[in-house]
């Protein structure tokens, strides 16, 4: 009876611990599957490549969409990857440590705040300013980059602080060691040694960036133009799903399937090279 | 001429130091501004009171009682099957090419923005297996989002019991399951309730991945298919629509006070597991 017990429990374990691959796959499948034969219908090229988004009309081009999104989700890294990368090395090397044991969890409940509160910040306080100093609706490229920048902090920060606190600590005193002050042994020692973990904290961020909905459409401004100026309303690949969602049917939901899976492709590639930057360091040790 | 060292240094500090007030700035900026701008427009009668006219004046206990009720059954859902999964890849196999595979999938899943588990839930969920927009639909789609979370907290408090727990239970002549079920779990508890907390909090705040899936009806649901509107659903929609700034800000401020606590508790019991670990 109780060697029945032992293996009904290891068979069901081995059961349910397929459960977040069989979701992976089971999503995978679905998007695709809506997505896929949409995207061959109207031809790669007229659904990449073409500026014309007019789904009454039937015409489905998501390149606006495409250029949105690169360009807010770059202008994000260029405000949170520095901010990050900076706020990581500074609570590990320069701060004592009950101090960043106080700092740390705060800039992570950062990361647990919900977007759509930042979203409601980026109307509220930034788009007036935008609007005020640089011209434009304020809703914009910029808008976006900087409410995203700052939502994509804890994980830049939480990820190289890691990295960094995983360098050995026998670097550190060998610098020191030759006459290095703390600030060289940081810059020519710890931050090579901590590079592809810092990187992965990047690339997992932009992820996170192109994949965040629900800020990006309440401060992007949403109109489907590619943009000239980074005070110019965009809509990104997530808003465009989420616009239109409610009230697409038949060709113009299958559209937006086909945009999940733009998003979905571009995001696991970039979740792949990050994860495999981390482990290789994990290799390394 | 060449900067001498310690002033490079002086500056470099000082810029990273100035980076990492920033970022704390920003934090206590948004906190404080939503909740002073919010938290006068918050009472008892606002909190117990069913929302009027769209929103528009009124309170949001329904909205309260979705945003209680949807993490509660994404959990129920995602905490045996997470703990499942840590407990086979902890307790019963070894490192091979299959748990890379399941631990793979795990970290892709993590990856997945939530826009996409909108899509999926409402495709899947909503559409093919006819359930609607429902709380039931809701719990589903976030339970897969969450997962990941309850997987990594729930693995690592598990590997955390020290071994001479389980070599003493084996001696005794207890079975690997008598010894997970009596032994490990029991002693990775806090761990694993700091993953639960954590998808609770997260799920409290999700608002792409529930508002396809969940709906939006103001109404007070008295089935699993009924459908819910959480407070961040109804505060996405009094914001955008224009419905109120006022009540926006105060759900706001509510709903930015039930996550800060959910994820304090989660910190709190985390550390205290640490700590109880380190001795």
């Amino acid at each position: 009876m109780k060697f029945n017990g032992e293996k009904i429990a290891k068979y069901s374990l081995m059961l349910v611990a397929f459960s977040a691959l069989a979701s992976l796959l089971l999503i995978a499948v679905f998007i695709l599957k809506e997505g896929v034969p949409f995207m061959f219908k109207m031809g790669l090229r007229d659904f990449l490549f073409s500026s014309n988004w007019n789904p009454q009309a039937g015409k489905f081009g998501i390149y606006p969409m495409i250029v949105a999104s690169l360009y807010v989700t770059f202008g994000a890294m260029i405000i949170g990857a520095p901010l990050g990368v900076a706020g990581a090395i500074f609570l590990n090397e320069f701060v004592p440590k009950p101090v960043m044991r106080v700092i740390k969890p705060m800039i992570e409940l950062l990361a647990g705040i919900p977007s759509v509160v930042f979203g409601f910040l980026g109307v509220m306080v930034l788009a007036p300013i935008i609007r005020s100093t640089m011209g434009g609706p304020g809703l914009s490229v910029l808008a976006a980059a900087v409410i995203l920048g700052i939502m994509v902090l804890p994980t830049v920060i939480s990820i190289s602080t890691d990295a960094i606190a995983a360098v050995p600590n026998s670097y550190r005193e060998g610098a020191l060691a030759l006459g290095a002050t703390r600030w060289q042994s940081v810059h020519m020692v710890i931050i090579k040694a901590a590079r592809s973990g810092i990187i992965a904290s990047i690339i997992l961020a932009m992820g996170r960036a192109l994949g965040e909905t629900m800020a990006v459409i309440m401060v992007a401004g949403n109109t489907v133009k590619i943009p000239h100026a980074v005070t110019d309303p965009v809509r990104t690949l997530t808003a465009n799903i989420a616009l239109e969602m409610a009230n697409a049917t038949g060709l113009a939901r299958e559209a937006l399937f086909a945009t999940g899976v733009v998003l979905f492709v571009v995001i696991m590639i970039l979740n792949a090279i990050a994860l495999s930057a981390i482990k290789s360091r994990v290799h390394k040790k | 001429m060449r900067v001498p060292p310690k002033i490079t240094q002086a500056v470099a500090v000082t810029i990273l130091g100035g980076a990492t007030f920033l970022t704390v700035a920003i934090l206590v900026f948004i906190i404080g501004f939503v909740l002073s701008k919010g938290l006068p427009g918050v009472n008892a009668e606002f909190l117990l009171s069913a929302p009027k006219d769209l929103g528009r004046t009124g309170g949001i206990f329904v909205t309260i009682v979705g945003s209680v009720l949807l993490p509660l059954i994404a959990v129920a859902i995602a905490l045996p099957l997470g703990v499942g999964t840590a407990v086979y890849l902890s307790e019963y196999t070894r490192e091979t090419q299959f748990t890379r595979a399941l631990r793979f999938g795990t970290d892709c899943l993590a990856g997945i923005p939530s826009i996409i588990f909108g899509l999926f839930g409402f495709i899947f969920f909503v559409m093919m297996l006819k359930m609607g927009w429902c709380l039931l639909s809701g719990g589903l789609t976030l339970a897969i989002m969450v997962l990941p979370t309850i997987i990594r907290t729930s693995e690592e408090a598990i590997r955390a019991v020290p071994n001479a727990y389980r070599e003493v239970s084996f001696s005794l002549g207890a079975t690997r399951w008598e010894t997970v079920l009596k032994v490990v779990l029991p002693n990775a508890l806090p761990g694993i309730v700091t993953g639960v907390m954590l998808a609770i909090g997260r799920s409290i705040g999700e608002t792409a991945a529930v508002i396809f899936t969940a709906g939006s009806s103001l109404r007070m649901p008295s089935s699993m298919f009924d459908s819910v509107r959480t407070m961040s659903v109804h505060f996405y929609i009094l914001a955008t629509e224009g419905i109120s700034d006022e009540k926006a800000y105060a759900t706001a401020a509510v709903l930015i006070l039930a996550v800060l606590l959910v994820n304090l508790a989660a910190y709190g019991m985390m550390h205290r597991f640490i700590s109880r670990r380190a001795r």
